[in-house]
């Protein structure tokens, strides 16, 4: 008897609360528009992740202020994939199907996207991707504001070749998808501009990697052969700490062999000794140090939300910043957060970008972007050295790849994301 | 993307960051430029289409104005850009002012400031967050009033016109009256050698009395001499030059040695020479690998040299060694935050420290968990696996979950230059030098000290020992401390070479279990040799397979190796054995 009981007021405090927030939400969904946030707040990429978590939430704040989104107030739901791959599907599956979130702000890692893709396609969802990528990719329902190749690793390296004349290259990244495609490209780019074989020496280490010696030795010996030399990093997250110590210790200095980084930004030389890295470069679609009213405002009212003044700024922070003013219009425009008819409204938008130019939605689904180049200033800020006269639109499948080369992606006329334009065949696989 | 093609290069000015190059303007500077490129000392190929920014004042001291006088060339690099100020700093040091190298080099080193009447300072060391700064005046040298670090704005230099400032600055440092500088300075000028350096080295070997220096000097000489259009001056520059090892030698012999067109007598002599080269870079390409590997062992024995105790010893599988370890370089952190101007020392007191705040972290867990566990080993596996992941977030509820950094003492950074192909990098060399301590420290406790006699006769027979009056519970706290310590200790090594964060304890623990097992559990010599051995393999293997494949081929390697030899390289003899 006791047991029964036991068992049954266990199942009534459970389910209780459980009825109580089923019912919340149904009433909630009513006057509020529910934005899902699908970023690892756990896990090895937290890091990275946690800071995009609280712009979007600094964001939501922000619109419901000025009285939110067709009358509505924004409701942030935060879920936790916990850097764990497979649970980002999980937890995509339950933002869409069970909280009926009206869009979805996430992913930081290829890896990760890749695995909510499918979700996203299958139950018309509609996510923000905010972080440089490989490319190679257009998805119907994903909106990609971070860089494609063509918006930062190509006019890096054509910065390097032309107004820097390096005629050595040294393609040193992280052994996954976006250091290995990122370097396809890069190695086809090259060889296209009459790089011999001989002057390219790409290497991969492991995640988290941390005895540089020897490779650092041999890029060092590499670069001693009489010609200009460049190293182009694609090294992904910690590792990049003892790396940059290591070319420190053995007195690579950037003048001699300059080192320009596509993973590297402010956040992460917050956690580093800068001083023997002056110099060094990264490539970037905004930096912190860019003078504009929208990045002085911007920073502001991050470091009034973090309450924190030397909480830094980013590229992803101002790519989610730049997604979610999209998603705003666009629903504003549509006059409804119905996903389907919010991504026909998107293409063709525009939205200010925090660096004083202008964010154009592109049919690819991928936006314009003005490309800098910076040097590591000793004070862990960037020193813009370069820029494009105006923005760059990004460019889903890398024109330099043999594979990729012929194909096309518009979601306007075409409404294919894979478009063959020798075949003229749509061949709808779009990742 | 023919868009990527229409680039813009940025006012390059460090106080107006981020404003175009307009069209306004533009003749006023294609004259300037002309100026500058006839008398220009290597400006950067990329650098000449940068201009200043379009402010009157940057023409106010225009570089153009033939004689300008010292302090009017200082005041104009304010608000000039990066190329100009490369053309102003040759001003300079053609201006002859004895503070011009102090200018300088106060310039390279990003310590040359202006306040908003355009004033030049040279600032002095301050803390990082310090409101007012030490300065003096750049011109004069005249002490001055600390000025309000809001006020001032630094000149900002980019990369080319650091080269361009190192290259200047070795020319004033060829009349220094020490002889180690103006070899250090010849030796900066071989890399970037001109008409005009030539001219500068040719000029100091009429008086250069010191010896090495006047070799260095016909180096460079001889270097110039191979350009030359005579066949016996090359021969005789070429022959100079033998027994030479500098890449700048060897890059310049080079392409004369497999010329097919040149002088026969030429090309031999230059061959001999780029043999002699390369005969001795293989010798030192492997000395140096061996380093590399010597070093990374040394890390890992590190790492393990506390696990063989807990492990090898109690028998204790501690999944929290890791994050003990992780402890010790969060203490090296603190240290460094507590006495900021003191790195050197903070370093050297945080290995006692580690020691401690990792000990007592030891005796706690072996107190409250692993005592309950002896003899179920599965138990205190995910007891302790558990004990790691609570430990990584304590740390990240205190420390937040971003990496710290700890900076590296001066004396521990750089390279120490042998000749010219080897170089050890100081830090691994402290490494090396500090694990060997490290390791005949411990022997010294195990092997001469009570404790160390409790911990071995506990650790060959509990029982028998027990009986002989040791306080075995005791020991066994003692010893979990002891090896938690040295973990602590490896911590403060690793910070010095890798990220302080989180998750810095799992990175090492797998090698860590590798280490010992591969050497023989229960004793600290397997424990050395087999971590310095795994050391060199994997270094000798990565430049041949990749970093990445170098880890799988050792992994492969072990697990046969553990198949055949399962109690490690040197298995434990006797009675202990059998335990």
């Amino acid at each position: 008897m006791q047991r029964r009981n036991l068992i049954r007021t266990m199942a009534a405090a459970i389910a209780a609360p459980m009825l109580l927030a089923s019912s919340l939400q149904a009433f909630a969904a009513d006057d509020t528009i529910k934005v899902g946030v699908l970023h690892s707040l756990s896990g090895t990429m937290a890091i990275s992740e946690t800071t995009l978590k609280d712009t979007v939430l600094m964001m939501i704040d922000e619109q419901n202020k000025k009285g939110g989104v067709l009358g509505k107030k924004l409701e942030p739901v935060v879920v936790d994939p916990a850097s764990n791959w497979p649970l980002f599907a999980e937890k995509a599956t339950e933002l869409l199907e069970k909280d009926k979130v009206a869009v979805v702000f996430g992913c930081w890692t290829s890896v990760s996207r890749k695995s909510v893709l499918p979700v996203f396609e299958k139950d018309n969802g509609l996510l923000f991707y905010p972080v440089q990528y490989e490319g190679e990719e257009s998805s119907k329902n994903v909106f990609y504001t971070g860089a494609a190749p063509n918006q930062q690793a190509i006019p890096a390296v054509d910065y390097l070749m032309k107004d820097v004349g390096v005629k050595r290259w040294v393609l040193e990244g992280t052994d996954y998808v976006y250091p290995r495609t990122t370097n396809k490209i890069l190695e086809a780019y090259l060889k296209a501009k009459g790089v011999a074989a001989d002057d390219i020496m790409i290497n991969y280490t492991p995640f988290g990697f941390s005895d540089w010696q020897s490779e650092v030795a041999k890029i060092k010996t590499f670069g001693s052969a009489g010609k200009k030399t460049a190293v182009v990093s694609t090294i992904n997250g910690d590792a990049n700490v003892p790396f940059y110590k290591e070319l420190g210790n053995q007195k690579i200095s950037a003048e001699d062999i300059p080192v320009v980084a596509f993973s590297v930004g402010e956040e992460e030389l917050a956690g580093l000794d800068t001083k023997p890295l002056v110099g060094h470069l990264a490539a970037w679609n905004y930096f912190e140090s860019v003078k504009s009213p929208a990045n002085d405002a911007f920073i502001k009212q991050w470091h009034e939300f973090t309450k924190n003044p030397k909480r830094t700024t980013n590229d992803p922070m101002e790519a989610t910043y730049i997604g979610f003013n999209l998603w705003v219009k666009a629903v504003e425009k549509a006059g409804t957060t119905d996903t389907t008819k919010v991504i026909a409204t998107l293409p063709g938008l525009e939205t200010p970008n925090l660096t004083g130019g202008v964010a154009k939605v592109l049919p690819n689904h991928h936006i314009t972007k003005p490309v800098y180049i910076g040097e590591i200033r000793d004070d862990g800020q960037f020193d813009v050295v370069w820029q494009t006269k105006k923005e760059v639109p990004g460019d889903a499948w890398s024109d330099f790849l043999p594979g990729s080369k012929d194909l096309e992606s518009d979601w306007v006329t075409l409404k294919c994301g894979n478009y063959n334009t020798k075949t003229k065949k749509c061949s709808g696989q779009n990742f | 993307m023919t868009d990527l093609l229409q680039v813009a290069v940025l006012t390059p000015g460090a106080t107006t960051p981020g404003v175009f190059l307009g069209g306004r303007g533009w003749r006023r500077w294609v004259v300037l430029l002309a100026t500058v490129l006839l008398v220009t000392v290597n400006v950067p190929a990329w650098a000449q289409d940068t201009a200043a920014d379009e402010t009157p004042a940057a023409t106010g001291g225009a570089p153009a104005a033939a004689p300008a006088d010292f302090a009017t060339l200082v005041d104009s690099l304010v608000d000039a850009g990066y190329a100009d100020k490369d053309h102003i700093a040759g001003e300079i040091v053609e201006s002859g002012n004895p503070r011009a190298r102090i200018v300088l080099q106060a310039l390279l080193d990003g310590k040359l400031y202006a306040d908003g009447n355009k004033q030049v300072y040279i600032v002095g060391d301050a803390p990082d967050d310090a409101s007012e700064l030490p300065v003096s005046d750049a011109v004069s040298g005249d002490a001055h009033a600390p000025v309000a670090a809001d006020q001032l704005d630094r000149i900002g230099t980019n990369n080319g016109l650091r080269k361009g400032l190192k290259g200047l600055i070795a020319q004033l440092k060829l009349n220094d009256p020490d002889a180690g500088v103006r070899q250090r300075a010849v030796k900066e000028m071989l890399r970037d050698l001109d008409e005009s350096t030539i001219a500068a080295l040719r000029a100091r070997r009429a008086h250069e009395d010191n010896a090495r220096v006047l070799a260095k000097i016909d180096v460079g000489l001889a270097l110039g001499d191979l350009e030359s259009s005579d066949v016996a001056t090359q021969l005789s520059a070429a022959n100079s030059l033998y027994g030479e090892l500098d890449d700048d030698v060897y890059n310049r012999l080079k392409p004369l040695a497999d010329a097919g067109d040149g002088d026969p007598r030429v090309r031999a002599a230059a061959s001999k020479a780029v043999k002699h080269i390369e005969f001795w870079r293989e010798i030192y390409d492997g000395l140096q690998t061996l380093f590399f590997g010597l070093s990374l062992g040394s890390v890992l024995v590190l790492s393990a040299i506390g696990l063989a105790i807990t492990f090898g010893v109690m028998g204790v599988i501690n999944m929290a060694h890791g994050e003990l370890m992780m402890l010790g370089a969060y203490t090296a952190y603190v240290m460094q935050l507590l006495m900021p101007n003191h790195l050197a020392l903070s370093l050297l007191l945080s290995i006692p420290a580690a020691f401690v705040v990792s000990g007592l972290m030891g005796v706690a867990i072996e107190r409250g968990v692993v005592r309950f566990l002896y003899g179920r080993p599965l138990e205190t596996l995910l007891a302790t696996f558990g004990l790691s992941l609570v430990l990584q977030q304590l740390v990240r509820s205190i420390f937040s979950p971003l990496n710290r950094s700890v900076a590296t003492p001066e004396f521990m950074s750089g390279v120490w230059q042998l000749n010219d192909l080897f170089a050890l990098t100081w830090n691994r060399l402290y490494i090396v030098v500090f694990a060997l301590i490290v390791f005949a420290v411990l022997q010294l406790v195990l092997k001469r000290t009570s404790l160390g006699l409790k911990v071995r006769a506990v650790s060959m027979n509990r029982a028998m020992a027990r009986a002989m009056g040791v306080r075995s519970q005791w020991v066994d706290a003692a010893t979990f401390g002891l090896g938690s310590g040295i973990a602590g200790i490896a911590g403060v090594a690793l910070s010095q070479l890798t990220n302080v964060g989180p998750n810095l304890g799992q990175s090492y623990i797998i090698d860590s279990f590798m280490v010992v097992v591969f050497g023989g559990v229960g004793n600290l010599w397997g424990t050395l040799i087999s971590g310095m051995s795994l050391g060199v393999a994997s270094k000798l293997l990565e430049p041949w397979a990749g970093a990445v494949m170098a880890k799988i081929f050792v992994l492969v390697f072990l697990i046969l190796f553990i198949q055949r030899r399962p109690r490690g390289l040197f298995p434990q003899k006797g009675r202990a054995a059998e335990g």
